[in-house]
């Protein structure tokens, strides 16, 4: 014991197994020997091209919600919902429990979570810490699992076809701006956040 | 000591928030998860460092057993009642399925038999068999299990498939003469049932698969 500096090491998350930590190259992912999980990746995206992707996915998000998603017609009559118009017609319907998860998992979480990262790699991009930021890591990380966009695109392609059989139906821009907002969080999914606190060190700020 | 070194035997605890490694005082703090003696934090973050995360076996049967009453009704239940002039259809999760398989695309029928059946189920089963197998300190197909534990938190979410489907066609169809669609209470239970064994997913530790008293070389 003594050997090394708690930093140089790396922690297995899913085993505790102990490794010293090594530079990855391009490329490169680091698995555990014990149970195979991953270790860390190389990352490839520079915090100025995180941060653009988090604006891009910000107007993409914007338009996703203010977009109609789907349009039914019937007999000459029109119908066309956006996202809240989800949201209020499940409370409207008695069925709360299921507005609010709707609204959590598909507008604020998602909200929150690009407006976080925004605020993180703002500063990070000038190399110092973001008021509040340890606080505001700790919230990004409890966030990461409960926001769905991206099963939603899923949903609605499937609403789409069961609604096909009785109804015209038209896909609206809101629904390709949620495909977009998928492929964005797609690229999102392989990087890890924790590398901000490398990044920007204490002290910076 | 075994030839990879585990981090309970260096004195060694991993922040689960920020994953910065810290040196804690070795001895006697304990393996079962309870989290007795880890009153330390985080330097970095503040998070209140843990062993294991504390109660997961107690937490995590609670989670999962309760997903599961809840998943009764939630099968049971219709999820969505379509009214048009000529008649009035009750939808369960099973029978959307056969419906779009019939009707619509046997392709989505499958991502959707996928989503909030087979998910739901594979969860129970896995997450079952974790804790048992753990419980007991089996060394039985460790690597496979540590998989299978990263499966379920990685499919965990899907299973929302169906509750959003049933708020979009509630909000689209309602050419109020016609035909509407009402949201019925199975997708209530439905969608507590995918936030609760997603909580159930989460307070699993997959370091307890790998704390059985045999070694593992």
């Amino acid at each position: 014991m003594g050997m090394s500096s708690p930093e140089a090491l790396l922690i297995c998350e899913h085993c505790d197994t102990v490794y010293r930590r090594r530079t990855l190259t391009r490329g490169d992912v680091a698995r555990c020997a014990r149970c195979e999980a991953e270790l860390e990746r190389h990352h490839a995206l520079s915090v100025n091209a995180m941060l653009a992707l988090i604006l891009t996915a910000m107007i993409v998000f914007v338009q996703a919600n203010m977009w109609p998603i789907v349009t039914l017609g019937l007999s000459g009559q029109q119908s066309s919902t956006t996202l809240w118009g989800m949201i209020l017609a499940m409370w409207r319907e008695q069925a709360q429990v299921v507005s609010v998860l709707v609204a959590a998992t598909l507008f604020f979480f998602p909200l929150l979570k690009m407006l976080l990262l925004g605020w993180l790699l703002w500063f990070a991009r000038a190399g110092r810490r973001a008021p509040g930021f340890v606080r505001l890591m700790v919230i990004l990380h409890y966030l990461g699992p409960w926001t769905m966009s991206e099963v939603f695109v899923l949903g609605a392609l499937v609403a789409i076809v069961k609604a096909h059989t009785y109804f015209d139906v038209t896909p609206d821009p809101g629904i390709y701006a949620y495909a977009a907002l998928t492929l964005l969080i797609t690229i999102f999914a392989g990087v890890d956040l924790r590398r901000l606190w490398d990044d920007v060190p204490e002290g910076a700020a | 000591m075994s030839a990879l070194p585990r981090a309970s035997e260096l004195g060694l605890i991993a922040c689960t928030v920020c994953g910065l490694v810290c040196r804690n005082v070795p001895g006697d703090a304990r393996l079962d998860g309870d989290g007795v003696g880890d009153d330390m934090a985080c330097p970095r973050c503040g998070t209140t460092l843990h062993r294991r995360k504390p109660n997961s076996y107690v937490r995590t049967w609670a989670l999962l057993i309760a997903a599961f009453i809840l998943y009764i009704p939630a099968n049971v239940l219709p999820i969505m009642r379509t009214a048009s002039l000529n008649d009035v259809d009750d939808n369960t999760i099973i029978s959307g399925v056969v419906e779009l398989w019939r009707a619509g695309s046997p392709n989505l029928a499958v991502i959707v038999f996928t989503a909030s059946i087979v998910v739901p189920v594979l969860k129970f089963l896995a997450l079952g068999t974790l804790l048992v197998s753990s419980q007991q300190g089996s060394g039985w197909a460790r690597v496979q299990r540590a998989k299978l534990y990263r499966l379920v938190e990685l499919i965990g979410y899907w299973s929302m498939l169906d509750v959003f489907v049933v708020a979009l066609l509630t909000a689209l169809v309602r050419f109020s003469v016609l035909s509407l669609v009402e949201p019925l209470p199975g997708v209530i239970f439905f969608g507590l049932t995918v936030v609760l064994t997603m909580l159930a997913s989460m307070s699993f530790d997959p370091r307890l698969i790998w704390d059985g008293k045999d070694t593992d070389d």
